[in-house]
């Protein structure tokens, strides 16, 4: 064997073993952070949201997305997708939470997301969530004195467009980018 | 399909979906393939190395890990859907490089000159079959880690006689750590007592947690637990005392008393048992050592690794010191290195050293990192488990897993006496083997409960009521 194929030999084992273990540490990261954001044509997404949209309103919520661990990431370079949740009015007014393709619980339940210091609000008022297309939507958990997108009381889960005010109680809420 | 969408914000939809699948099993697939491969790369490597040409055992060899990686791969499939991705496949990979440098140190006409020269990376490959055949067996039989639960203190009473025996049979190579059984070899109880005991720790600790963590009193910031509350650490550290005694083995009691008080923090959340723990085991090493001959002498080898060469006692540290030396930064090339200049137990205590010397720093720090993470799947799998137990077994056996890799490794390098301890997976040896194989398993079996999904929620009772009931 010449002493050339040894060397190259010889570093290329070390280059594979670490490639090994660089690959682990990134099956590491992937559970940490394990989401995939695929862009969709705006027919087909269209289509798709309707259809999930529909899907939703039909069969219960997706009570699946809550339990997966880890944070999905959202796609913060798209436009027109909002990047937080901001409190306008109310006790809490000035709070912002990232929308990191969480669930976010809204009451006065201590466990809740936004803890509501409102009378108005009910422990489990409502919660905001994205569906399959990272629509977010908002949906009234049947609380006693009702969720409010602009000035419609809600009856269904409801896509959220941005900067739309929502009220639970005396409280407002929007989403913005 | 209606051509009103409900959406108002449709153009720039996108998709977020979860990577892979949530079980992970093709992450492990293909990993694993990858940890067959690198093996087979250094078994060519060692052969065209060291006699120019392909080994003839190379397809046996390869064909042999694939085959055990496969059927581990297939049962963790079909017994433990969720279980970590990575375990499996760095545990194979440490098993075949080891099996790589003990065939190569096989090779090595320096150790075949010796009087008990006998190759065993046959045996080694046997062994590594028996141990994923255990593997399989836990992975098979146990459920659901709870059930150790129950066996608190039967595998109390199992540890203790593991760990006892050894001391009524004969000494080899200076340590009473072997429980040898004529005609069949000796095996390793230790190795084994290591896995029974974190059951016992973990079961006891979880019950007893609140009582050591809450009766205690502050000063200068540490919490100073209540006199009788030291019962069972001073239980357990008198015993490690007394395997040091006894058995002249540091690395057994180490492993023992240093397991005890990673659970004993992780279950309390107090620092001072670390502190305790710390000066305890120094306080008993250093009294140990001054009246064991045997522990004494590991100690004067360690301080003085190079006197060797004037008195002609054992150079075995000196010569892997040297090993590491030699293999600088890139190291010297498999099958090119003169590792086997350390003589007996080159290819156990002392595997690392021929890493450091082939494979140089860059390699050395690779292995570690491996077990690095295979430590680290344990503690996360501590993290996610969701019963008290489950967690404090997890971070029980990644725990004595770490140790006993820092034990090894501090002491081939030079940074603690030496034991005769043994690297785990890597290292000649079958109690070795089997008893980690069996821990992965026990790791994976956790792993699998923790990340499996939580069950659909019942259908609620409304559902059905809003049925029209006709009569």
């Amino acid at each position: 064997m010449s002493e050339l194929t040894l060397t190259v030999m010889r570093l290329g084992f070390l280059a594979v073993l670490w490639l090994f273990v660089i690959v682990a540490v990134q099956v590491i990261r992937s559970d940490l952070f394990g989401t995939r954001v695929t862009q969709r044509g705006s027919r087909r997404g269209a289509a798709a949201a309707g259809q999930a949209q529909r899907a939703q309103q039909q069969t219960a919520p997706p009570q699946q997305r809550q339990q997966q661990p880890g944070g999905r990431r959202a796609d913060r370079g798209r436009r027109g997708a909002p990047t937080k949740l901001v409190v306008s009015e109310g006790t809490l007014t000035g709070t912002t939470v990232a929308l990191q393709g969480q669930t976010i619980s809204l009451g006065r339940a201590h466990d809740s997301t936004i803890v509501l210091d409102d009378d108005y609000a009910s422990s489990r008022h409502a919660r905001i969530y994205p569906d399959r297309d990272g629509q977010w939507i908002v949906e009234d958990l049947g609380s006693t004195n009702g969720t409010y997108l602009d000035r419609t009381r809600l009856t269904t889960p409801t896509p959220i467009p941005l900067g739309a005010p929502i009220r639970i109680g005396k409280t407002v809420i929007e989403l913005r980018k | 399909m209606s051509a009103i969408s409900p959406m108002p914000n449709t153009t720039n939809t996108t998709t977020i979906s979860t990577a892979g699948a949530p079980s992970r099993r093709n992450t492990e697939l293909a990993l694993l393939a990858f940890a067959v491969l690198i093996p087979c790369f250094a078994y060519a490597n060692v052969g065209l190395a060291m006699d120019g040409e392909m080994p003839s055992g190379l397809l046996g060899y390869g064909v042999g890990l694939g085959l055990m990686a496969g059927v581990g791969h297939l049962v963790v499939r079909k017994f433990a859907k969720y279980a970590d991705p990575l375990l499996l496949p760095l545990a194979t990979l440490l098993n075949g490089i080891g099996l790589v440098i003990i065939w190569r140190l096989d090779q090595s006409p320096r150790l075949q000159a010796r009087k008990f020269f006998t190759a065993s990376a046959t045996n080694q490959l046997m062994f590594s079959a028996l141990g994923i055949a255990l593997f399989v067996a836990v992975l098979i039989v146990l459920k659901d880690h709870r059930i150790l639960q129950r066996y608190t203190y039967i595998s109390m009473v199992a540890a203790l006689i593991l760990l006892v025996a050894p001391m009524f049979f004969p000494a080899k190579f200076g340590a009473r750590i072997w429980i040898t059984i004529p005609g069949l070899g000796s095996i390793q109880p230790g190795e084994f007592a290591k896995i029974v005991l974190s059951i016992f720790f973990a079961g006891y600790l979880m019950v007893k947690r609140d009582a050591l963590a809450l009766a205690s009193r502050r000063f200068m910031g540490l919490y100073l637990p209540r006199g009788r509350d030291l019962g069972p650490i001073l239980a357990v550290w008198a015993f490690s005392i007394l395997i040091l005694v006894f058995e002249t083995d540091l690395g057994t009691s180490l492993l023992f008393f240093g397991m005890f008080v990673v659970m004993l923090y992780v279950a309390t959340e107090r620092t001072s048992w670390i502190v305790f723990g710390l000066l305890m085991s120094a306080v008993g090493a250093v009294a140990v050592s001054t009246f064991e001959h045997h522990v004494q002498q590991r100690v004067d080898a360690w301080l003085h690794p190079f006197d060797a060469f004037k008195d002609g006692s054992s150079d075995q540290i000196a010569q892997a010191l040297m090993a590491f030396g030699s293999g600088g930064v890139f190291g010297t090339g498999w099958g090119q290195g003169h590792s086997d200049l350390i003589g007996f137990a080159a290819n156990s205590d002392f595997i690392l050293a021929t890493v450091g010397e082939e494979l140089g720093l860059a390699g050395v720090m690779a292995i570690l990192l491996v077990y690095g993470l295979i430590v680290e799947r344990g503690v996360r799998t501590a993290l996610a488990a969701r019963d008290p137990f489950g967690k404090l077994l997890a971070t029980g056996l990644s725990g004595a897993f770490a140790i006993q890799v820092f034990v090894v490794a501090g002491g081939v390098m030079g940074l603690i006496p030496l034991t005769g301890m043994t690297m785990p997976f890597m290292a000649q040896g079958g109690s070795s083997v089997i008893a980690n194989w069996a821990l992965i398993a026990v790791l994976i079996k956790i792993s699998d409960t923790a990340r499996r999904p939580a069950p659909a929620p019942a259908p609620s009772p409304d559902a059905e009521m809003t049925q029209v009931v006709r009569p």
